[in-house]
């Protein structure tokens, strides 16, 4: 893992005095609110609909055992005692007070976090494949690219007073599991023949406007990462429209100007930029490398974990469903599930913190990460160590075997929290989960990704949910629409939307049919739902979704 | 350089790394580029020595972009930002490539001299010039 260098802790301290100097100022009326605003959120700190939120970065969703017990000591101290891992890999807390902001800043960087540019039109925290290091068909480790734009990125003296935020997202493996396409940049490394280099994806993202992103260069050398990472932005920070808050996101400059366009324009800015670039970017990457270094695996039998596994149904069930194809084939990936039915997708306590943190020193390499599903992956444990992590998790409430099943529900804070939702999220997700935990079916269903988002932003990423749920409001009542047949993987895709929304007391059963169509045609239990509707299309859902209706009717 | 109440009242205030100082330059003799400038025609004749790049409100940072390619393309006089900058916006406008700030005296009384000059230290911890340094 990445550590501090003296630079960066010189940097990290300076800055959290002039933010505690920031803050005095707004007390103090030197700063106005208007002025102070973008000061805060490019320190991650938002105001919320009922109280200040902090949202602190896990860059590229890593972190190690020290860091995850002071983020437990930060909910304990200074907020209600937990935090909640959000889809971009970060943490936030709901309930600071903004004079002890400073002081909880200043604990982050004891433990070398920050939450700068988690917020605000600044390019934000750079998110990673959270198997990265680990994942059996990974090409090359994506974090010591993402570290190296973390460390351009950060306090970029163009680039923090931009159009509107900028995300971006990398990784190593064909298998996207970071929504790459779903980023205003996505950096796949790829082969070709012995060369490893970027595909570099623009334009993407949810929101108002789903875009899938489109490949700006199909080819990127490694060595030019910076500076074409920083023609793009350079470009459209002059570009981007700053008249529309809806409209200034890349994916609608590239929409409006055409993907040619923009390459011409990205290619003459490199130009210009490449020279600047003279060499150390491409030292710091090296060590970077080293950095990431795979950790030194131990080398024991496995037979306990072979024994345990045909000995305990629940711990093979577990195995089966919660843990991924590692590496080193005596290793297994591991993801903790923050989703058991009925609790709230993505909180920790800071007991569950604790223990997590505690697991991963004894087991996991001291690693652990966040993953984009709003889950905690111990990314390197070695089989005849599984057992007692799933031991050790149970009584914590952490070893619920749904990875990637129904229950496994990606949901934003919607409006029990969020100052721009208009309609609630967690209660929907508590309800399928705990539906379908009644029905026993969750596992006879198999994948199956639900995400629910509670307003047109997205951040719970229904448009690319196999079934993705919108809540909106309408005429003061929540009203909940349907998506169908999203993607969020390399084969990314946007869903349709079904029809015409139901209310909160329906829409738990309007899933349910969904789900039961799905069993029905499916054409064995090999079969995925997404591959169902693939194969079938929208129409018999929509049947079953709306039985009443006439064709032609649901024009909503 | 102490700011001085008793200056012209339309009169912007400059701000460099030694602290406040008044504006000494004529508009015949300087070239302004608003921010919507197309970067294609942010080219310059080489006797010009002086430059402005206006910023419309803070919040808006096309300026430093525009000021960035400037120094690129090998401007190498004073280049000023003028508008409602905060001081917050001081290192970023200096590591962006302007020499100085010019703010109005409103600006001057609200955010004081002593506010800009905690961010005279622009050129510290500047991880952008630490992965441009030669390999």
């Amino acid at each position: 893992m990445y550590q501090y260098n003296g630079f960066d802790t010189a940097f990290l301290k300076e800055r959290n005095l002039q933010f505690r100097d920031q803050v005095q100022r707004r007390i103090s009326g030197a700063l106005s609110e208007e002025e102070f605003k973008p000061l805060r959120l490019m320190n991650g700190l938002y105001l919320q609909l009922h109280a200040y939120m902090l949202r602190v970065a896990i860059p590229y969703g890593t972190l190690n055992s020290a860091q995850m017990t002071a983020l437990a000591s930060i909910a304990e101290k200074w907020d209600k005692g937990y935090g909640h891992f959000t889809t971009r890999q970060n943490i936030q807390f709901n309930w600071p007070k903004l004079q002890d902001v400073p002081d909880i800043l200043d604990a982050l960087a004891e433990v070398e976090m920050h939450a700068i540019q988690t917020s605000g039109n600044t390019i934000r925290n750079v998110t990673a494949d959270h198997f990265a290091g680990a994942a059996a068909d990974e090409i090359e480790d994506p974090r010591p690219y993402a570290e190296l734009l973390r460390q351009w990125s950060t306090d970029h003296p163009e680039f923090q007073f931009m159009p509107r935020k900028f995300k971006i997202a990398v990784s190593g493996s064909a298998k996207d599991r970071a929504v790459t396409r779903a980023h205003d940049i996505g950096l796949l490394l790829k082969k070709r023949g012995a060369e490893i280099g970027f595909e570099v994806i623009i334009g993407g993202g949810l929101g108002r406007t789903p875009m899938i992103g489109k490949t700006l260069c199909d080819f990127l050398p490694k060595s030019d990462l910076l500076p074409y990472v920083e023609a793009i932005v350079s470009v459209w920070n002059l570009l981007g429209r700053r008249d529309n808050k809806y409209k200034s996101r890349i994916k609608i400059t590239v929409h409006e100007k055409g993907l040619q366009e923009i390459q011409r324009l990205v290619l003459q800015r490199f130009s210009e930029l490449r020279p600047q670039f003279k060499g150390q970017d491409q030292t710091f990457l090296n060590a970077l490398k080293k950095a990431f270094a795979t950790p030194a695996w131990i080398d024991t039998p496995t037979t306990t974990f072979h024994e345990n596994y045909a000995t305990y149904p629940n711990f093979k069930s577990w195995v089966d469903i919660n843990t991924s194809p590692h590496r080193n084939n005596d290793y297994a990936i591991a993801t903790v599930s923050l989703k058991t039915p009925g609790q709230t997708p993505g909180d920790a306590s800071s007991a569950q913190m604790r223990v997590v943190a505690q697991l991963a020193k004894t087991y996991s390499h001291d690693e652990l990460r966040i993953s984009h599903a709003q889950n905690i992956v111990l990314p390197h444990v070695h089989k005849s160590h599984l057992f007692a992590l799933y031991n050790g998790l149970y009584p914590a409430g952490l070893a619920t075997a749904n990875a990637g099943l129904i229950s496994d529900i990606i949901a934003c804070p919607g409006m029990d929290y969020c100052a721009l939702a208009t309609a609630r999220s967690i209660p929907v997700a508590q309800e399928i989960a705990l539906r379908f935990k009644a029905l026993k079916l969750e596992h006879d269903i198999g994948p199956l990704q639900i995400k629910i988002s509670g307003c047109i932003n997205a951040c719970g990423h229904h448009h690319v949910g196999h079934i993705g749920i919108l809540g909106l409001d309408r005429a003061g009542v929540e009203n909940y629409q349907i998506t169908l047949g999203g993607d969020a993987t390399e084969t990314a895709t946007i869903g349709e939307r079904a029809g015409p929304g139901f209310d909160a007391s329906t829409i738990v059963s309007a899933i349910e049919r969904v789900v039961f169509t799905y069993l029905d045609l499916r054409l064995s239990y090999l079969e995925t739902f997404i591959e169902t509707f693939r194969r079938v299309g929208a129409p018999p859902f929509k049947a079953a979704l709306y039985p009443d209706a006439s064709e032609g009717k649901n024009a909503a | 350089m102490a700011f001085k109440k008793d200056w012209n009242t339309q009169m912007d205030v400059i701000v460099t790394d030694s602290g406040f100082s008044a504006d000494t330059w004529s508009v015949e003799t300087t070239l302004s580029f608003a921010s919507e400038t197309d970067p294609e025609n942010l080219i310059l004749p080489k006797a010009i020595q002086r430059v402005v790049i206006t910023f419309p409100n803070f919040a808006d940072g096309r300026g430093f972009t525009l000021a960035r390619l400037l120094r690129l393309r090998g401007y190498t006089g004073i280049l000023r930002a003028k508008g409602p900058i905060i001081s917050d916006q001081y290192a970023m406008a200096r590591r962006s490539g302007f020499d100085e700030i010019a703010i109005s005296q409103a600006q001057a009384l609200r955010q004081p001299e002593k506010d800009w000059l905690f961010r005279s230290n622009w050129t510290a911890h500047s991880y952008q010039s630490r992965l441009q340094a030669s390999g």
